[in-house]
Parts: C-alpha cells; sequence; structure tokens
C-alpha cells in the first residue's frame, strides 16, 4: 500500500501536492459548509443538501467539455500534442464529473419527484452530453494510430460541443411541448445557502483541476514513453520485433 | 515540352477568385456525378436502405397499432423518423465504400483537389441518395397510417432535417472508414450528435400532423435551420483535416 | 538532358558531375525520415534527380521504395526531412506538387462500377484538363484501350486496368511521373509502350523515376540506376557506365541479396 502510494505520488511535484492539499481542505470546509452551516430547505427538507454538489458538479463539466473544445480546436491548428493531452485529459475527467452529476439528479429526482428519472430538460440535457463524451472516448479507443486518433477525435470534439447549444434549446422546447408531471427546480437560493453554494463551487473546481493535472501529467509520461521507445530504434538502426 | 512550364515553376500565378470558385464547383459536380453514376449503375445501397427503412416501419407496426386516431399523430411521427433515421445511417455508411475498392482515397487525394471540394461532392450525392429513399418511405408511411405526408410544412421540416443529418453524416462516415469497428462507429458518433435534429424534426412533423397553425412550427423550423446553417459551415472545414490522416 | 543522381553514404557526399550545367532537380529529398509507429522505413533518405532524367530505383521487398514514392506524391507525410518535387515543397505546397505529378501504383485508383472513359474523364476533371472528353479518348488510344471505352472497369484484365491507371496518371501531362513496379501486371507488348512512353517523356524533358525489382528492366529503362536498401539510397550511377554483370554484383554487394 505504501509502495503504491509512492508510486501514485511520484510524478508529482511540489506544485501538484500543493494544489491537492488545496483542493482537499476546499472539500472539508464545502462540506461543513453544506451539511451544518447551511439552513435545512423549506419545501425539500435535507436530501435538497445535494443540490449544491449536483450543481458544482454540472459546472465543472461544462467546464471541461469547453476545455476539450480548446484543445481539439489548437490540437488541429497547431498539431502540438500537449493540446491533444488536455483533450483526452478534460473528456476522461469530464465524464467521470457529468457521471456524478448525473447521479446526483437521479437522487434529487426521486427525492423531489418521486421517481428515479425524468426527461426533465437539464437532466436530459446532461445525460445527451454524457452520451456524447463517452462516445468520444470510445472513438479515442478504436484507433491505435497517435496521429489520427487525435485529429479524428479533435474533429469530433469540436462537432460535440458546438452541438451542446443546439441540444440546450431542442430539449428545454421539447419539455414545454411535452410538460412533465413535475416542473424544474424552482428553488430560491436564500443567502444563507450562499457559502454552501459558492464553497462547493470552489472545491469541486479545485478537484476537477487537481484531478486534470494529475491526468495530463500521466498522459504527457505516456507519450513521452512512445518517443523515446521510437528514437531507440531510430539510432539502433535496428528492426523492431514485434511479436 | 516541359522547358517552358519549369521556368514557371516558381511563378505560376493562382488562379483567380473566379477561376479558384469555378474550378472548386466543377470537380465538387464531378464527384458527386461520379458517385450517382455509379450507384445508378448497381442500386445496391439505395435499394438495400430502402429495404431497411421499410422493414423499421413494418416492424413499429406491430409495436404501435398506427391506424387508431390517437396513436398516429403520438407515435406516427417518431417511427418515421426512426425509420429514416436508421436507413439514412445505414446508407451513410457506405459514402466511402468505393474509394475504398481500389486503393481508398488516395486517388482522389494525388489530385489537386481542395478537399472540401470532396466533402460538398459526397454530401451532393448521399443527399441525393437519402432523398430517394426517403421520397419511397413517405407514401408507405401514409399508406400504413392514413395520414397525409406531402404536405408543405411537413415536407420542409423532412427536407432540413435531411440536410442536417447527411451533412454530420458525410464527415463521419469519412473517419469511420478507417477504424477497424466502422459499422458500429458511425451510429455511435452520429446518434448522440444528431439528436437534437431528430427531436426537432419529430416534434416538426407532429405539427404537421396535427393541423396546428404554420407558427407552432417556427421553434422546430429554428433548430434544424440552426443546425444545418451550423455544420454546413463546420463540416467542410473539418473534413479538411480528416483527409490528411487517410495517406499516414 | 543528362544531370546526376546525388547520394549521400555515412558522412561522405558523393556527388557525379553536373553535366547539364543547368541544375534544376525536378526530386529533391533531403534526410527524409517516415516511421510507422516505431518501425523506421526511410532513415535519413537524400535523393536528387535532375530535369527530363529517367532514374529507376531498384531495392529488396521492404526497403522503402513505395514509402518514398508515396511521400514524393505528397500521400504521405515524412516523420522528419524534406523535399521538393517539380520545385515545389511537397509539406507547404503539396497542391502545387499534385498539379504536375503522376503516380502509377499496385493499385488503381479506378472505379469498378464506371467506364473507362468515365473513369478518365472524372480524373481529368478533378485535374483541370482543358479537353477533358477529348484528352480522354486520346488517352485510351495511346494505351490502347479504345475499345474498351463504354466497357465496365470490373469487366477488364488485371493488365488492361494497369494500363487504363496508367492513362489515369498521365492525362494531367504531368512535369514528374512516379511509377511504382509498373512492370507487374502488364504483359510484354505493353511494357514496350510503357518504355516507349517514358523514353519520349524523356526527349521532351518530362522527369520519371521508376522502381522494380527486375534489375535488367531497369537498366533498359534509366538513364540512372540507384539501389534503396534499408530505407536508404545506397548505390547509384549512370546507365552508360553499367552493364548487367557489374550491376547485379553491385546490388548483391550492397543489400546482401542474390538480385
Amino acid at each position: 500500500m505504501k509502495g503504491l502510494l509512492r508510486t501514485t505520488l511520484e510524478p508529482m511535484g511540489q506544485g501538484h501536492r500543493l494544489l491537492g492539499a488545496v483542493a482537499l481542505t476546499l472539500i472539508l470546509a464545502a462540506l461543513v459548509a453544506v451539511f451544518i452551516q447551511a439552513p435545512t430547505e423549506r419545501h425539500l427538507g435535507d436530501v435538497q443538501r445535494i443540490f449544491y454538489f449536483h450543481v458544482a458538479c454540472a459546472w465543472t463539466a461544462s467546464l471541461s467539455f469547453f476545455l476539450v473544445f480548446v484543445g481539439s480546436f489548437a490540437y488541429l491548428r497547431t498539431r502540438k500534442t500537449r493540446w491533444d493531452v488536455l483533450a483526452v485529459s478534460a473528456a476522461e475527467v469530464g465524464v467521470v464529473f457529468t457521471g456524478i452529476a448525473l447521479l446526483t439528479g437521479s437522487v434529487w429526482a426521486k427525492h423531489a419527484w418521486g421517481t428515479w428519472w425524468e426527461w426533465e430538460p437539464r437532466l436530459t440535457t446532461t445525460l445527451l452530453l454524457w452520451l456524447i463524451y463517452v462516445a468520444y472516448l470510445m472513438l479515442r479507443s478504436a484507433i491505435p494510430e497517435a496521429s489520427r486518433r487525435a485529429t479524428f477525435s479533435a474533429v469530433f470534439g469540436i462537432v460535440g460541443f458546438v452541438d451542446v447549444p443546439i441540444v440546450f434549446m431542442s430539449i428545454r422546447w421539447w419539455r414545454s411541448i411535452h410538460p412533465a408531471v413535475v416542473t424544474g427546480k424552482g428553488m430560491d437560493l436564500d443567502v444563507a445557502m450562499y457559502p454552501a453554494f459558492f464553497l462547493s463551487l470552489a472545491a469541486f473546481s479545485l478537484v476537477f483541476v487537481y484531478l486534470l493535472v494529475l491526468r495530463t501529467a500521466l498522459e504527457r509520461s505516456h507519450q513521452r514513453l512512445e518517443e523515446m521507445r521510437r528514437r531507440a530504434t531510430f539510432h539502433l538502426g535496428g528492426e523492431v520485433s514485434h511479436g | 515540352m516541359w522547358e517552358a512550364l519549369r521556368k514557371h515553376t516558381v511563378a505560376i500565378p493562382v488562379p483567380r477568385l473566379e477561376g479558384r470558385l469555378a474550378s472548386f464547383a466543377s470537380q465538387a459536380m464531378a464527384v458527386a456525378a461520379k458517385d450517382v453514376r455509379a450507384e445508378l449503375r448497381t442500386k445496391e445501397v439505395a435499394s438495400g436502405t430502402f429495404i431497411f427503412a421499410l422493414l423499421v416501419l413494418v416492424i413499429f407496426n406491430f409495436a404501435f397499432d398506427l391506424r387508431t386516431g390517437d396513436n398516429r399523430t403520438l407515435a406516427g411521427p417518431g417511427i418515421l423518423w426512426v425509420s429514416i433515421t436508421l436507413g439514412a445511417m445505414m446508407g451513410l455508411g457506405h459514402v466511402f465504400s468505393k474509394e475504398r475498392e481500389q486503393g481508398g482515397i488516395e486517388g482522389l487525394l494525388l489530385c489537386p483537389v481542395d478537399r472540401s471540394a470532396i466533402y460538398v461532392g459526397k454530401f451532393a450525392a448521399a443527399l441525393l441518395l437519402t432523398a430517394a429513399v426517403e421520397l419511397a418511405i413517405l407514401p408507405l408511411f401514409a399508406l400504413f397510417t392514413d395520414l397525409s405526408v406531402f404536405l408543405p410544412p411537413l415536407l420542409l421540416t423532412v427536407v432540413l432535417g435531411t440536410i442536417g443529418f447527411v451533412a454530420v453524416g458525410t464527415l463521419f462516415s469519412a473517419m469511420a472508414v478507417h477504424i477497424r469497428t466502422r459499422e458500429l462507429m458511425l451510429p455511435l458518433l452520429l446518434l448522440p450528435v444528431a439528436i437534437p435534429l431528430i427531436v426537432a424534426a419529430i416534434e416538426g412533423t407532429r405539427v404537421g400532423f396535427e393541423d396546428k397553425p404554420w407558427t407552432d412550427m417556427l421553434p422546430w423550423i429554428t433548430i434544424l435551420a440552426a443546425f444545418d446553417a451550423v455544420f454546413l459551415v463546420l463540416c467542410p472545414w473539418l473534413f479538411q483535416y480528416v483527409m490528411e490522416e487517410m495517406g499516414s | 538532358m543528362t544531370g546526376s543522381l546525388e547520394t549521400t553514404q555515412g558522412a561522405t557526399t558523393v556527388t557525379a558531375p553536373d553535366v547539364s550545367g543547368n541544375g534544376t532537380w525536378d526530386v529533391e529529398a533531403r534526410g527524409v525520415w517516415k516511421s510507422f509507429g516505431s518501425v523506421p522505413v526511410l532513415r535519413g533518405l537524400n535523393l536528387r534527380i535532375a530535369a527530363g532524367q529517367r532514374a529507376v530505383i531498384v531495392g529488396p521487398n521492404g526497403s522503402g521504395k513505395t514509402t518514398l514514392l508515396k511521400i514524393l506524391a505528397t500521400l504521405l507525410r515524412p516523420s522528419a526531412g524534406a523535399a521538393r518535387v517539380a520545385g515545389f515543397d511537397i509539406r507547404s505546397q503539396a497542391s502545387e506538387v499534385r498539379r504536375n505529378v503522376g503516380v502509377l501504383c499496385h493499385q488503381t485508383y479506378l472505379y469498378s462500377e464506371l467506364t473507362c472513359l468515365e473513369n478518365l474523364l472524372f480524373y481529368a476533371r478533378m485535374y483541370g484538363v482543358v479537353d477533358p472528353p477529348q484528352r480522354s479518348r486520346e488517352m485510351l488510344r495511346l494505351v490502347g484501350l479504345e475499345a474498351q471505352t463504354d466497357t465496365l472497369v470490373r469487366s477488364l484484365s488485371r493488365g488492361m486496368q494497369q494500363r487504363l491507371s496508367l492513362a489515369r496518371a498521365i492525362i494531367h501531362e504531368p512535369l514528374v511521373l512516379l511509377l511504382d513496379e509498373p512492370d507487374t501486371g502488364l504483359d510484354q507488348r505493353w511494357a514496350g509502350v510503357l518504355s516507349d512512353l517514358v523514353a519520349e517523356r524523356a526527349a521532351q524533358g518530362g522527369t520519371t523515376l521508376l522502381t522494380t525489382h527486375n534489375l535488367e528492366r531497369s537498366l533498359d529503362l534509366a538513364d540512372r540506376v540507384a539501389v534503396l536498401n534499408r530505407g536508404r539510397i545506397v548505390f547509384s550511377a549512370r546507365r552508360e557506365d553499367l552493364d548487367v554483370g557489374s550491376f547485379k554484383e553491385a546490388y548483391g554487394r550492397h543489400t546482401g541479396a542474390a538480385a
């Protein structure tokens, strides 16, 4: 266990550890704020507290998809692998956060509306985004050649992101035509809730950044390994036996 | 004979804009015409696509009884568009199949042609193919459900929806060609992205069936038009990058 | 029109005298590396072919002949190094390169559901040839496929398809013609037509680069020959300085293989 911890923490420099520490602190602060400090919501009771995490996750998920777009666009223009690294890392972390947003949304739905799933605009849009970025990851895993993988996923990353506003508009309109049994969240944010709300937002954002940094470091190591392997065969000038 | 040309090698004048546009258009048309001509000879993609769409329609008929009043407008539009979507996707999988036969798309890439022109040509041919299949499916749908389908607003929805679907489908088809699991990849990539299009098309069609006023259709037409406009611009541009990966 | 085919072996550069004095190179490759994944196929290849030359490159399987041609045709991007074809850089001026290059490969790039004429018309239009119908028919006559003008490509024999592919390759009168092992699939008679075509091109100042297995054939067609082995040009000489025997010996020596 100690060995595992050591190898995990090895590639991280001082900066990473500091970041991790700050993120952890914020999370703890947010937990305190959400469970202890924030007032109990009038209509929905204590389960409403999951709302803070849900929104924070949804926000970081949107941020991550924006980063996928930035990475994809920059990669196509510059052909520098660091942008591809950003795109894939943001997509992976983003899919996780979107998944959490979906799960927390589902818990919320169960408590607020009595059903584990409801085809309401936000949940539906979140599900579609999740599907798009899962497709992104599946596309990547289906292409072994590095350059082609980076280019094709960049193309899909751009299409996916550009699609998001259209998805949002269409689902919203769709729901207005077929109103669900229940309507949206319809909850006012009391001033007393602000600390919990913003702390969760900040905490999750920082955790996201931390995970992103770890993931990009991992990806970069992986690609460096590939590069070194390629250079070794150049110098040896020999054939590489490949199974 | 090449001496004179060689003297100018460094300074060949770039053709004027009208010249470039004209050659772009002629190359795109050449690509489209080639695909259409080849398809007309064999008709294999068109017929397969049509039969598949028909099968979907028939299967749904067992799922929902489409003759009873409420069901028709409730489930009808969805069934129509599922049938069209799945059928079109089968057809789109073959946009680049003829190139794949003898040397992949290399033959086209050897030509001094703007990669977007290849896209435009392929898109046009795929659009014609899909339109042909729809022209055959719509009357059959009308037959099965006793709903009138040849109303202008409804047809507008079909046209706009098809354009967007084929636009993105052509781009993804080019990518899928080079992936091992290509039959799986195209639906995986296309369907999530096209969902807003499908939703808008279904709702727009429903307004058409329910005889509601024109204005009810406006939000859906807007979404379809927005999707089309955005992706008709984006896809040709992205296609160039996909083509760069074809050789290596 | 004579010129020189330059090679680099290790650190020393061996340059034959440039007799033409004109120094125009139609094909230049400098330090071209190409790897597929982690397997290097071309390793720092250097090559220069002067205008109007007929150059033939021979080499064993896997030496990189096809890869080299594809890079010169802008179908592949080199992992490192630079190349110019017809005076244009393959990376930044790819479109101009394509306009001036014709390629004949193992794959025919023909559409089996179209007729011979339709195939040529298509490519003529794609290359922006001035009078596609007239030029297409001319090409069909040149390669002796006039009788098959309206025959679907899928009904043609392999040899006929190769001839049609040759017509496709030169339909736009390219400055530089790249041929990858063109003698496979062509029967005796048409091999003759090919060498006549190549000679005529050279007389008019066009450049041709051919790859082949066949050492004897290479001497028939070439002004310069070179040997490509394991991703580098290892030997080169002018045709007039060689006979079949000495070439075979040199080939064996440089590739460690029997010709």
